[in-house]
């Protein structure tokens, strides 16, 4: 079992000294740059939606039921599932127009997975700021922008910053994904290791996924334990809704 | 090209008893996953409860498990398990075990001293106090793991389908394969209910276990 572990990293560590992955359309840079170009895009269209509405609850408290909603729609709607109903609807919707289908779909499917995270936390965040602060800042005659500005998402960016961190775990799995619907990123490797019944491909493959996963993990997790140091006066009676499902 | 439904419902109609054997298999594989995940992140807490200095580890590693997108998981596992049924619970277990260890040392942590200490001022041992009253009470966020867990796994069984396993999943698949977005649709569908259902049950299940706490919220008389 020992060699024949040790010829598979032997294997997988070939696969990744062969030039031939390292160049052209199947290569790492471009494989690893679709799937970047995924995510962000994904995240930005997730943020540009996400955090106003997430502020705007929280801020005026007003349509709070939503979160909760959103928070159990998010964590019940698996990726994998949402991903195959998005695919069929988009493919349907766009007969006639041009384009890379599949890149559309996946960015629909993970913005919209993104959405709970970021929403429910960012709520949790300025909901959570003490309400004596807020009182003491609006006595001081400043604006409810001023007050969300220069006080709320001060306060709630470590749990803001949770929510992303979160939808961009996430993000990275799902946009993994899209390669069995046919769309690019490193996907790919896993999907084309199964078809060609190559191991070291689909090893290499898993492997680059993983730790980009968990490179985005820790890299926020650091920024998040910053950022902690100078938002913390918290009401402690608003928890953040519980995590989402890993993809 | 002509014109077909998105949904056919005749098909739907025929197979019932397919649907229901999917759905079936689909909750077989995510009660043995959370059942396993359960019984592992247990014993894992109860090393926790005894040597505090496991829990950073233990959840790092957990973590880390955690983070790693489940196709990446599932593939891996492929070359070494096959595309069998163990490939699939081993990816699953592993993606309960933070969730779950968390809890219940959350859990087990947020006894109220004043309860500890009235067992510990009634001679209960060691043991005994944590099996008669520190797990009891803490089972609120023990059951509120279970359901996180619980929900999450039926959601990444569907994944499974790529390794030949996962229930609804492979309705998913075959619909893809075939385009048929009758399968798909149903398929995933089929597969949030599931999930929504889990997460009511869990709510229930909970009220049904835990009666003091509902006693507590009961106006004095």
């Amino acid at each position: 079992v020992i060699d024949g572990l040790l010829a598979d990293i032997g294997a997988v560590i070939a696969w990744f000294g062969d030039p031939a992955n390292w160049t052209g359309n199947d290569g790492i840079p471009n494989r690893l740059s679709e799937h970047l170009v995924l995510c962000l895009a994904s995240m930005a269209v997730a943020l540009a939606i996400a955090l106003p509405i997430g502020l705007y609850i929280g801020h005026t408290g007003r349509f709070a039921f939503v979160v909760q909603s959103v928070a159990n729609i998010g964590r019940a709607v698996p990726s994998y599932a949402l991903m195959a109903i998005v695919f069929p609807i988009t493919i349907a919707f766009s007969i006639g127009l041009s384009g890379d289908l599949a890149f559309v779909a996946t960015v629909i499917a993970m913005v919209l997975l993104a959405l709970p995270p970021i929403i429910t936390n960012t709520w949790a965040g300025v909901t959570g700021v003490d309400r004596d602060l807020r009182e003491a800042a609006m006595g001081m005659g400043l604006h409810g922008h001023q007050v969300l500005r220069g006080l709320e998402i001060p306060l709630a960016f470590a749990l803001i910053l949770t929510g992303i961190r979160i939808a961009s775990v996430q993000v990275v799995a799902t946009a993994t994904l899209g390669a069995v619907f046919g769309g690019g990123g490193l996907g790919r490797y896993i999907v084309q290791g199964f078809a060609r019944r190559d191991d070291a491909r689909l090893w290499a493959g898993a492997l680059m996924v993983a730790l980009l996963a968990i490179a985005v993990e820790l890299g926020f997790s650091w920024w998040i334990r910053r950022a902690q140091r100078w938002s913390t006066p918290q009401r402690q009676d608003v928890a953040p809704p519980a995590e989402a499902p890993a993809g | 090209m002509t014109e077909r439904p998105m949904i056919d419902w005749d098909w739907i109609a025929t197979h019932l008893d397919d649907l229901w054997a999917l759905t079936v298999e689909h909750v077989t594989l995510t009660v043995i996953a959370v059942g396993v995940g359960f019984l592992l992140s247990f014993l894992l807490s109860l090393v926790v409860v005894r040597w505090r200095a496991a829990y950073g580890p233990i959840t790092a590693v957990a973590g880390i498990l955690y983070t790693v997108p489940s196709l990446a998981l599932f593939a891996a596992l492929v070359p070494i398990t096959g595309l069998s049924a163990t490939s699939a619970l081993i990816a699953l277990v592993s993606y309960t075990l933070l969730i779950l260890v968390r809890n219940i040392v959350t859990g087990i942590d947020e006894v109220p001293v004043d309860a500890r200490e009235a067992a510990d001022g009634m001679g209960f041992t060691r043991g005994g106090r944590l099996w008669r009253v520190d797990l009891p009470l803490a089972t609120p966020v023990i059951v509120a793991g279970l359901r996180i867990a619980t929900v999450t796994t039926i959601g990444l069984v569907t994944v499974s389908a790529l390794i030949g396993q996962g229930g609804l999943g492979q309705l998913i698949n075959e619909g893809l394969r075939t385009s048929f977005p009758t399968k798909t649709i149903t398929g995933a569908s089929l597969s949030v209910a599931l999930a929504v259902v889990a997460d009511i049950g869990f709510v229930l299940a909970l009220r049904a276990l835990t009666p003091w706490t509902r006693a507590r919220a009961r106006p004095a008389t």
